[in-house]
């Protein structure tokens, strides 16, 4: 392998256009070497920002490296201009599957079997997803999702929110009556809002369902809105809870989702914890 | 509402032609009423609109309280199917119900600009 990586090396010094970047990249994060991979295919991905494979190297190097957020951006990318595009389909489901969304892991590991039927590592992936047997996922086993929180310090048990990003300014979580169990919001200019926005949000839960079941659409599962400074998800980790998660524009729709995710799963831990 | 009652139906038109749309309305944002509706059979139009006027009212201060701005685009998720709805500077919810498979990406297009020819 050392001999085929210096030899792709020297072909894409030659030709640094070429799409050999491909798979010099991979054969680099197969062998770990992870901070040069990623070299590759950010350089890679410069020079062919609208090919999906180059998405794909690039969200499976970040995948490795620990980097879910931006790697489910890649891989969504890859998915924007390919849309069955197996390898970024299987890398959403593992990340999905990660965050314990059954579901929406068995949605997307199903659409990389209508895409590539006789892949016999997705149709594994998607026996596991199911609950069956052992499998594969985006670049590693799809096995039990992670805790979501690191091993939260004894102060720490006690936030909702241990452990994730923005926990103190773009996170929260509010029963049914809008009061606030854990989290806290600030505004752009880093004023404490979570009240104000508490109590707009009450009983915002109960009229989701109470429209989704009008329209015979069974449960609600998420409210993702777009504001002209902002973005907003709205989850509902229990039938009387709802979480809400802000960011700014900057972050895509789809990251603010899988952000959601991870925190509406340490949402139900812990509201089944203090149950 | 600033648009002739003719745009409306050609406003709905745009939306509707997506496919796994299953209707879509212009609804007041101020009381939930439905100013023109193309919907499929079964779907309660003015129940819906009601909710959802409520909905966007509470999102929309919650929003502004949050520093986020106002509402551009919102999109209600569910197990079988979707709200997605575009708020109009004028008052008026343009609104989409969808099959869960629906291209969201294309609807929010077709909300956006269902929502300039109304104004």
């Amino acid at each position: 392998m050392p001999d085929a990586i210096k030899t792709l090396s020297s072909q894409l010094a030659q030709d640094p256009d070429s799409l050999v970047f491909l798979r010099l990249g991979e054969l680099l994060r197969q062998k770990g070497q992870l901070d040069t991979a990623h070299r590759v295919a950010l350089t890679g991905l410069e020079r062919h920002p609208h090919l999906p494979d180059a998405h794909d190297l690039y969200a499976r190097i970040l995948a490795d490296k620990h980097d879910y957020e931006r790697a489910f951006d890649e891989w969504d990318m890859a998915l924007r201009i390919a849309p069955d595009h197996v390898g970024a389909l299987k890398g959403l489901a593992f990340l999905y599957f990660k965050v314990g969304d059954v579901q929406q892991a068995a949605a997307h590991l199903e659409a990389a079997q209508r895409a590539a039927p006789d892949d016999p590592g997705v149709a594994q992936a998607l026996a596991m997803a199911r609950g069956g047997g052992p499998g594969a996922g985006g670049t590693e086993p799809l096995t039990e999702p992670e805790p979501i929180a690191p091993a939260a310090q004894p102060l720490e048990e006690a936030r909702v929110f241990a452990g994730l990003e923005g926990a103190q300014e773009g996170l929260l979580l509010l029963d049914a009556s809008g009061r606030v169990l854990g989290g806290a919001l600030k505004d752009p200019t880093g004023q404490d809002v979570t009240d104000a926005v508490a109590a707009y949000l009450a009983g915002v839960s109960q009229e989701a369902a109470r429209t989704v079941k009008l329209l015979g659409l069974g449960r609600w599962t998420g409210l993702a809105a777009e504001g002209t400074l902002g973005h907003v998800h709205l989850a509902p980790p229990t039938s009387d809870a709802l979480l809400l998660v802000v960011r700014d524009r900057a972050v895509p729709m789809g990251r603010l989702a899988i952000i959601a995710q991870r925190a509406a799963l340490a949402a139900r831990r812990w509201l089944e914890a203090h149950a | 509402m600033t648009a002739p009652a003719a745009a409306y139906g050609k406003a709905l038109d745009l939306i509707t032609r997506v496919r796994g749309v299953r209707g879509a309305m212009l609804v007041s944002a101020e009381d939930g009423i439905v100013v023109a509706e193309q919907l499929m059979e079964g779907i309660k139009g003015p129940a819906v609109s009601a909710l959802a006027a409520s909905l966007a009212t509470r999102l929309r201060r919650a929003m502004e309280a949050a520093g986020v701005g106002a509402s551009l685009f919102w999109h209600l998720q569910a197990e079988q199917g979707a709200l997605l709805v575009v708020p109009t500077p004028a008052g008026t919810l343009v609104v989409a119900v969808a099959e869960p498979d629906v291209n969201v990406g294309l609807v929010r297009l077709e909300l956006l600009r269902a929502a300039e020819v109304v104004g």
